[in-house]
């Protein structure tokens, strides 16, 4: 059974067990305006809460993507790079990295979708 | 004269509000010991016929390129500049624009650099090259950086003899880096190591031998290391083969349109296979259509640059070099392809016949058995290279660069004249 959670910095995450698929959240997607160019981490490489994994490049800016969570990132979605479309709020096919967690507990202080929903909209 | 536009009242008011009684509190922080106390140590005024007599006898001094025989290269070479180039560079529409941030309103700045970024690919054998950077040892300390960014290595490997100001300069730019080392390997492709984030090959190199790359390109594949090609006579690409194994050609373009100036501003380029583009360093332009279909110029992948990625930008340490590149880009117009490896031909026919009459004297010897238009020989035993320059130059002859006790390096470009030649071999004979 999984959850998904979601970070200050507009990440969602797919918690099933102890992976957590990352991928960013609507309101990143429409923030940062058209995308060209997405700079993908390779497998294997081991990650800490609060590291970038991840560039993604707009005409107008590139922005980080930050991992809420520590552990190692087990699986990159490399279909991302050529099909820029694709990342969005979509479990399915939107996510960028699975990450194999070291510590569940990391969780626990991410927002749930209600939360994030009150979150985004004290932002506009 | 007085150069304060503040009125005495106004300094009042201003103290007043910051709540301080006097100037000198202002600068409570600066220790007494650092303070100069009464006049500065420094010459009363003058007249301005006497500032100009002053300057003019200090300029006498200077040994010039013009007025003496000029056999110094060293990373800085005497080229023919027509004159179209400072002409042109000197309109005001190209001298005096800064750097574009409102960059599309300039399209001749960018359609310039855009020209220039072309030619820069085309003669590295490169798929990308940007604006320029400052020069060639500030563009190989990027390059060092930018193959650890790509590989997440931090370990750079000096291939071959490399221009030691280049190698102060790297040691610089890594010298906050706690991780980043380097380490010498002297042409021994077995010799890299795993950890290795690039090799970096100066071809020629400081002592103007050439080198292949597909040793090195084999090795690098090996260990996963960038190989990166450092150019300091540009004009030896117009008979060398390019460079197209490397993943980075950077150097200097000086040679092409560009004065010696005493040492600066001259012309950084930097280029590199098109995978690694977003982890280049510097600016670049774009050719692009307009809204109407009209061929237009942009600065492209901005997002990566300083000012707009702040900390994160590929460097914050480099800026283009836009009218030394105007120039180069002039200057190359004017030669063309053909003109280009014309002049590199004459460049190395000048460097045979100089390299054949200097090793007609006893006891001369070549260092190395093939070079561009700069070569290193060795003095017979007991002569020392900085010794023989200094006497040459009381001749007017400005022999070269002494490597170290006992070699001298050479170069002779398009300027060098037969009779130049003979005056440094004769002068040579007569020192020994």
């Amino acid at each position: 059974m999984s959850e998904v959670k979601y970070t200050k910095d507009h990440e969602w995450l797919n918690v099933d067990g102890d992976t957590a698929w990352i991928g960013i959240t609507t309101y990143a997607r429409h923030a940062l305006g058209d995308l060209v160019f997405i700079e993908l981490p390779e497998a294997g490489r081991a990650v800490s809460k609060g590291d970038d994994f991840a560039v993604v490049e707009s005409v107008k800016a590139a922005s980080e993507i930050y991992t809420p969570v520590t552990g190692e990132i087990t699986e990159v979605n490399e279909t991302l790079a050529d099909d820029m479309d694709a990342l969005k709020e979509d479990i399915a096919t939107g996510w960028i990295v699975k990450v194999k967690m070291t510590d569940a507990c990391e969780i626990a202080g991410l927002m749930d979708k209600a939360a994030y929903d009150e979150y985004v909209a004290g932002l506009e | 004269m007085r150069y304060l536009p503040q009125t005495q009242a106004a300094r009042k008011e201003m103290m007043d509000v910051i709540g301080v009684k006097h100037v000198d509190e202002l600068f409570c922080q600066v220790p007494k010991k650092a303070m100069i106390n009464g006049k500065a140590n420094l010459p009363d005024h003058m007249g301005e016929l006497e500032v100009e007599r002053k300057m003019q006898s200090y300029a006498n001094q200077n040994v010039d390129a013009l007025t003496n025989r000029f056999f110094l290269g060293a990373g800085v070479y005497f080229h023919h500049i027509p004159a179209t180039v400072d002409y042109i560079i000197q309109r005001s529409e190209f001298l005096t624009a800064y750097t574009p941030y409102q960059p599309e309103i300039a399209q001749g700045t960018l359609q310039y650099l855009f020209e220039f970024q072309t030619m820069i690919a085309q003669i590295t054998g490169q798929e990308v090259a940007n604006a320029s950077l400052y020069d060639g040892a500030t563009a190989m300390g990027e390059a060092a950086l930018m193959a650890m960014r790509v590989t997440k290595k931090n370990k750079i490997c000096l291939g071959n003899k490399i221009h030691p100001q280049y190698i102060d300069v790297l040691d610089m730019y890594l010298s906050n880096n706690d991780s980043a080392t380097t380490y010498d390997i002297a042409e021994d492709a077995n010799k890299i190591e795993d950890d290795t984030a690039c090799v970096i090959i100066q071809s020629p190199d400081f002592f103007g031998k050439p080198h292949a790359y597909d040793a090195w390109r084999k090795a690098c594949d090996e260990k996963g290391a960038l190989l990166v090609v450092v150019i300091n006579e540009i004009i030896s690409l117009g008979m060398l083969p390019a460079p197209s194994e490397a993943d980075i050609v950077c150097g200097e373009a000086q040679s092409v349109g560009v004065a010696m100036s005493y040492g600066g501003p001259h012309l950084g380029f930097f280029a590199c296979r098109e995978k690694f583009m977003r982890q280049m360093p510097g600016r670049l332009c774009g050719e692009t259509l307009d809204a109407d279909g009209n061929r237009g110029f942009v600065l492209t992948l901005s997002t990566r640059e300083q000012h707009i990625r702040r900390e994160k930008a590929t460097s914050n340490i480099c800026t283009n070099q836009g009218l030394c590149a105007l120039a180069f880009t002039v200057h190359m117009s004017l030669l063309g392809e053909d003109g280009f490896k014309q002049l590199a031909r004459i460049n190395h026919e000048k460097a045979c016949q100089l390299a054949d009459s200097v090793t007609s004297i006893d006891g001369i010897e070549l260092v190395n058995d093939t070079f561009f238009n700069e070569f290193a020989i060795t003095l017979p035993k007991g002569v020392n290279a900085q010794d023989l320059v200094e006497k040459l130059a009381a001749q007017k002859i400005i022999a070269g660069y002494p490597a170290d006790e006992n070699t001298l390096l050479l170069a002779a470009t398009e300027i060098a004249t037969d009779n130049g030649i003979k005056a440094l071999t004769d002068a040579i004979k007569g020192a020994l």
